[in-house]
């Protein structure tokens, strides 16, 4: 149904007032590569509309994009063609430091390889976008509340036995609870996970996922999951399949 | 806030940073050590040289000098004003000195300079510097003992007086000259006089004018039999000190000689005060050459070779005498030079471009102490600073290690800008990371490097000790230097540019990383591995 809504930039000016916009969506987004003289085309049109609290699961094969959709519709990369929208408005060709702010604000990602800063502990880890957000001294100034933040989601992902840990003294599961924990404590509106299980076993993957379906149903978060796995996609409300750059709605589950 | 953390992170777990906080110390420390040793090697090189100039020296073109210097140096008061602290007239003229040693003349040109010596400690930088330059006013040492204490008191104006000492050592020379001479005569008396007969032993330092034709009782000074009658007393003191009187420079009558193991440098003193020398005045002009002897009041050390190997003080009244520069009608004498102490050396400047104004130009030409000496201290400070730029060299060898230390972390923490970008970090914040972080080296290395710095200065002269003890040789050798410390002049001005400079290029030296790392595409360094 969302899908419907999607019309031309243009248009969209003109939709009825009473439809709110999609939270998230992309608009005809191409991405190439270039190597020497060519263009290696990764995604041809994508056109996707991300409801407000919406789990959305999107699968395909390695290699057919589904990283790089997720970096451009997360602001760490720019479309080659089309746009992305941020509840109706156009946020890819905002000046960098909008960008710089939006990834912050708005955007929390869950990296396929954890993506933890080696030399701080899983604590700091978590509080680097606390710390990237504020000033040097708004952030002495509010440094306890921001720690009994950060320590509440660490609680919430299980790991509050490993505070002082660094990532390289934890476990894979332990890591991606502490990337999780880092994109959450920034409460952000939309999350970003690429494949969050990819590294971990059934047992550990399901409790992530699990994690990820309370704070969906409980905060209202938008989730969009890149996973490999469909019977965990499957658990998401709706399931689409990137395949040659272009997304097929596989499960409009409720 | 993420700034600040990392950037102490990566200093504290890269020990790689240590070699660049090292060599930023490093050139940190010698550059204040070397700089504090030469300054302070130049101030006290200008204290010397000041010590001998006073603050302006007005020179007449001529050697023939200017009649009635009372007349002159009212001009002079007139001009100056109350920047005029005091003055003393000199008669400056070349010569020669001549005294015996083992028998044979040692000849050395000289700088003859005539001075009264009160008016002349008056015009001195500060009182006392004239009087410190004398023999007589020191204690001598030997390895650290004091083997002869001062001969005057410090409070004792500078006169042309011999001291009780040299008196002494002056009779005790005269008389064994005459029963040198008594014996020798003896000798001729018994035997056939042998043509060409060596005298070489003969102690000929003295030349008394009355030793020869007198009769040797006249030297029974020592113990004058007065009842018999025999010696009336009215006889000339045969030991009276001539009429014209000397400093001599240090340089002209020691040498320097090493002992049997070569290693000790001593020096040999061979005139002493109480001894005559010969001078004679060298003159293309007028005024004929003279030849006078003349008796060494005082041996006088500067500590500038120059000065000490080329000056010999005489009084002046003598020195215009013998060279008639005395005018017989009104016995006014001609000078040569004038030099002034001024009550503040900031004015020198402006005083001396009065004085060139309104003393004739043919006549006189009057500079600064630092003009005058100008070529060698502008040699001093070029010196100074061709080493100042080798130091500094050294600093940006450093600077260029912090910057190819800064581009491997950079590359090797591609990965980690990528995150942080990812969290949201902006292109600038990556930078500053680097760029605090090349400040923190630069502050705890030119820190550190300053503190090692002046504890060398402080300490020099027990590293100099310890440096000489194990390397068995003498590296600094005082006697060469005249120096019983190594002179260091730290100037907190330059501690602090060194440091800001240090600091400056490690910050400069961490830009370009600091802007690869801004430049670095988020998604392209995730991806890098
Ligand atoms: N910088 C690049 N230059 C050229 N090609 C690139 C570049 N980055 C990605 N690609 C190509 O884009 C395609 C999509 O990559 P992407 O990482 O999005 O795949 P993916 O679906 O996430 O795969 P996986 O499931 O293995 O993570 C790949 O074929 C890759 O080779
Ligand atoms: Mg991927």
């Amino acid at each position: 149904m969302p899908e419907l809504l999607s019309l031309e930039p243009t248009r969209r000016l003109m939709q009825p007032a009473s439809v709110a916009p999609a939270h998230l969506s992309t608009v005809a987004l191409e991405k190439y590569y270039r190597k020497g003289d060519h263009k290696i085309p990764v995604l041809r049109g994508v056109e996707i509309n991300i409801r407000r609290g919406e789990f959305l699961s999107i699968v395909g094969q390695s290699g057919s994009g589904k990283s790089t959709l997720l970096h451009v519709m997360g602001l760490l990369d720019s479309p080659s063609v089309g746009e992305v929208l941020l509840d109706g408005d156009r946020i890819d060709d905002l000046p960098q430091t909008t960008r710089d702010e939006l990834r912050n604000r708005v955007f929390g990602f869950v990296f396929q390889f954890y993506h933890l800063l080696p030399e701080l502990n899983v604590l700091e880890n978590v509080l680097t976008p606390l710390m990237i957000r504020h000033s040097m001294f708004g952030y002495w100034k509010r440094r306890r509340e921001f720690k009994a933040q950060a320590e509440e989601i660490l609680e919430k992902v299980g790991l509050t036995h490993r505070l002082k840990h660094k990532p390289n003294e934890l476990s894979g599961g332990e890591m991606q609870r502490a990337a999780i924990a880092r994109s959450l404590v920034a409460k952000p509106e939309i999350l970003l996970a690429d494949e969050p299980t990819g590294n971990l076993d059934a047992g550990t993957g399901q409790e992530i996922l699990g994690l990820l379906r309370n704070l969906n149903e409980q905060e209202g978060l938008t989730i969009v999951m890149v996973t490999h796995d469909e019977s965990l996609a499957r658990s998401a409300h709706r399931l689409v399949r990137l395949t040659e750059g272009r997304l097929e709605v596989l499960n409009e589950a409720a | 806030m993420y700034k600040l953390l990392l950037s102490v992170r990566y200093l504290r777990t890269r020990f790689i940073a240590l070699a660049s906080i090292i060599s930023v110390m490093l050139g940190v420390a010698t550059m204040i050590v070397v700089n504090s040793v030469m300054s302070g090697f130049g101030t006290e090189m200008r204290n010397r040289i000041h010590a001998i100039l006073s603050d302006v020296v007005v020179e007449t073109n001529s050697l023939d000098g200017v009649h009635d210097p009372e007349r002159w140096m009212q001009i002079i008061r007139e001009v100056g004003g109350d920047d005029i602290d005091s003055m003393a007239a000199m008669v400056e003229i070349y010569g020669m000195m001549t005294y015996d040693y083992r028998g044979q003349s040692v000849m050395k040109t000289v700088q003859l300079v005539g001075i009264d010596p009160l008016t002349r400690a008056k015009v001195s930088p500060d009182a006392g510097v004239f009087q410190n330059s004398l023999d007589s006013y020191q204690e001598i040492k030997e390895d650290k003992i004091v083997v002869r204490e001062p001969l005057r008191l410090p409070n004792e104006p500078p006169s042309w007086e011999l001291t009780a000492e040299a008196m002494e050592y002056r009779r005790h020379h005269i008389k064994l000259q005459q029963e040198y001479i008594e014996k020798r005569k003896w000798e001729q008396g018994r035997a056939k006089p042998e043509a060409g007969a060596s005298d070489d032993d003969a102690p000929a330092a003295i030349v008394n004018p009355f030793a020869d034709p007198v009769p040797s009782a006249a030297l029974k000074d020592t113990a004058p039999d007065f009842t018999t009658g025999q010696h009336p007393v009215v006889e000339v003191d045969q030991a009276a000190p001539q009429p014209a009187r000397v400093f001599v420079g240090a340089g002209l009558i020691e040498f320097v000689y090493y002992d049997e193991e070569g290693k000790q440098r001593k020096v040999m003193r061979i005139v002493r005060p109480g001894d005559d020398v010969m001078i004679s005045t060298i003159s293309a002009g007028r005024p004929e050459p003279v030849r006078f002897h003349a008796t060494v009041v005082d041996v006088f050390k500067s500590g500038m070779s120059e000065y000490d190997s080329n000056l010999v003080f005489c009084n002046l009244e003598e020195l215009q005498r013998v060279r008639g520069m005395i005018d017989p009608d009104n016995n006014d004498g001609a000078i040569t030079s004038i030099q002034i102490k001024l009550k503040n050396y900031d004015r020198a400047a402006e005083v001396v471009r009065r004085l060139q104004a309104a003393l004739p130009p043919g006549l006189f030409s009057v500079r600064t102490w630092e003009q005058k000496q100008g070529p060698l201290l502008a040699a001093v400070e070029i010196e100074k600073a061709i080493l100042n730029v080798l130091l500094f060299l050294i600093i940006t060898v450093a600077g260029f290690g912090i910057l190819a230390i800064f581009y491997m972390i950079v590359v090797e923490k591609t990965r980690d800008i990528g995150i942080l970008k990812a969290l949201g970090a902006s292109s600038r914040g990556v930078m500053t990371i680097f760029l605090s972080y090349g400040l923190a080296l630069g502050v705890v290395g030119s820190g550190v490097g300053v503190a090692i710095g002046l504890l060398f200065v402080n300490y020099i002269d027990k590293i100099e000790k310890g440096l000489s003890w194990l390397t068995g040789r003498k590296i600094f050798d005082e006697t060469i230097y005249y120096f019983p410390n190594i002179p260091t002049d730290v100037s907190p001005t330059m501690v602090v540019w060194v440091a800001l400079a240090a600091v400056t290029i490690a910050v400069l030296a961490s830009v370009l990383p600091a802007r690869r790392a801004a430049r670095l595409h988020p998604v392209e360094a995730l991806r890098y591995e």
